[in-house]
């Protein structure tokens, strides 16, 4: 599973990586977290509104920090 | 060779303060004036102005709606209105200079395109609720309304003009795709319309006449009495304020509300303090002196000249402002003898750019656009400043 941070940096970004990264230990499933800070890399998603959240190539949320129960239930939701 | 760097810098900050030249006032006073400026900052500015315009960041982040209004920058809008949208969606989209250039990029790409894009970018940082609230705060109503009114209407025109200019290639790049739209809201809207509107003016109200200014001595008309009655107002929109919380919120809304107004709080106070600090200790108080002396900011910005307004907005774009900043450095600068036009021009082209932020814009649209792009914001600035310039 990969999980992309779609963000240039703000702490939102760090939040938003911080509740991914509790969420995967919580659950004790095995995904990948990668940031992207590439401009035209975000912009390719559509996403206008950072941070966003993608679940292997699916955008989930943009442009609001999701919790850690949220990002739980997306990945719960995939698998 | 960290070592190496770690030994010359504490040498170096050794030299430094042995050789302080605390005899002269010259030196010695810029530093008070910079711990002058933080203690009037404090004591007037952050619990009456500050304050409220964080909780009303906060609020339209949680409260309002993006998606409503992203919908008016995609690809298939009225262009009419998607200029208008885009001016004025600065306000309400973006408080930190972190999320313009995301929305930037994908308006151009995604969006309405190069014009209505153009128009964001610019009408984004310019006109951002806490940049104005503070604007007329510190540097007069007027200087507030000016850059508040000039924002809106600058964007539109950059916005059309680039579009203009570039019409053919427009016309040949085609905007499609979906725009990624925030989470849907699950369930039922918990308040109307109208429910958000009036707990967004009690805010309003509250800091409207928590900060109503005190009239000129003699005056005897409506705007001194309304400064007589000025507290139990803001206690009367406090109440109100509080009521509709208690009636229309529940507590799971509160709480992220204040949370994204705290991380507001956090993201811009710090970076404020320091520009404050930094300008107090270049210019000092309005009256007094800083590092730099007031003569030679007069000949350089001073007055309402063509070369002073240009001077002011060519600085301002290139100088990197971080949210807030330019307001105490204008008031240093206004204090040590800026004109009103030049300081006009310095607010319209200071926030919305900066060198940094021109690499970014250029990753986006490419070199060409961006050097239009400067140059209009730098023309237009210094007209606007001189015009305001002369009228004042």
């Amino acid at each position: 599973m990969k999980i992309e941070i779609l963000g240039m940096g703000c702490p939102k970004c760090k939040k938003t990586t911080k509740n991914a990264q509790q969420a995967i230990e919580e659950l004790g499933i095995e995904a990948e977290i990668v940031k992207v800070e590439e401009l035209d890399k975000i912009t390719a998603y559509g996403v206008m509104m950072t941070p966003a959240l993608v679940i292997d190539g699916e955008v989930k949320v943009a442009g609001k920090i999701p919790s850690k129960q949220d990002i739980m239930s997306w990945i719960e939701e995939k698998s | 060779m960290k070592n190496q760097i770690k030994s010359f810098a504490i040498l170096a900050g050794f030299l430094l303060f042995y050789f302080l030249p605390l005899e002269s006032l010259g030196f010695r006073n810029p530093f008070f004036e910079a711990l002058a400026m933080l203690n009037i900052y404090a004591r007037e500015h952050v619990i009456f102005s500050l304050i409220p315009a964080f909780l009303i960041a906060g609020a339209i982040y949680q409260f309002l709606d993006q998606n409503a209004v992203l919908k008016y920058l995609g690809a298939k809008t009225n262009k009419v209105l998607a200029y208008f949208v885009a001016s004025l969606s600065g306000s309400v989209l973006t408080v930190c200079s972190c999320t313009v250039l995301p929305l930037f990029s994908g308006i151009y790409k995604k969006g309405a395109g190069l014009g209505p894009a153009m128009a964001f970018l610019y009408s984004g940082p310019a006109i951002n609720v806490l940049a104005i609230i503070l604007t007329a705060r510190v540097l007069g109503w007027q200087l507030g309304l000016a850059r508040a009114l000039e924002a809106i209407i600058f964007s539109i025109i950059i916005g059309l003009c680039m579009q203009f200019i570039f019409l053919s290639e427009e016309k040949e790049r085609q905007t499609s795709g979906e725009l990624q739209f925030g989470i849907n809201k699950s369930g039922s809207e918990p308040r109307t319309g109208l429910q958000n509107i009036l707990y967004f003016i009690s805010m309003i109200g509250v800091m409207v006449f928590a900060n109503w200014a005190r009239p000129q001595s003699g005056d005897q008309g409506l705007w001194a009495i309304i400064f007589q009655y000025k507290w139990y107002l803001a206690i009367a929109f406090i109440l109100l304020l509080i009521y509709f919380l208690v009636s229309w919120f529940k507590k799971r809304e509160i709480i992220p509300w204040l949370e994204s107004s705290w991380s507001f709080t956090l993201q811009i106070l710090p970076l404020l303090f320091m520009g404050i600090f930094l300008a107090g200790l270049l210019l000092g108080r309005p009256g007094e002196e800083g590092l730099i002396p007031s003569r030679f900011v007069s000949s350089l910005v001073g007055g309402n000249t063509f070369s002073a307004n240009f001077f002011a907005s060519f600085i301002g774009a290139f100088m990197y402002f971080a949210t807030l900043t330019e307001i105490p450095i204008l008031q240093g600068l206004i204090g040590s003898g800026m004109g009103q036009g030049p300081a006009l021009a310095l607010l319209l082209a200071g926030p919305a750019l900066s060198l940094p932020n021109m690499l970014v814009i250029r990753s986006v649209v490419g070199t060409k656009k961006t050097f239009v792009y400067v140059v209009l914001v730098v023309i237009m600035a210094t007209i606007s400043g001189m015009i305001y310039g002369n009228i004042m």
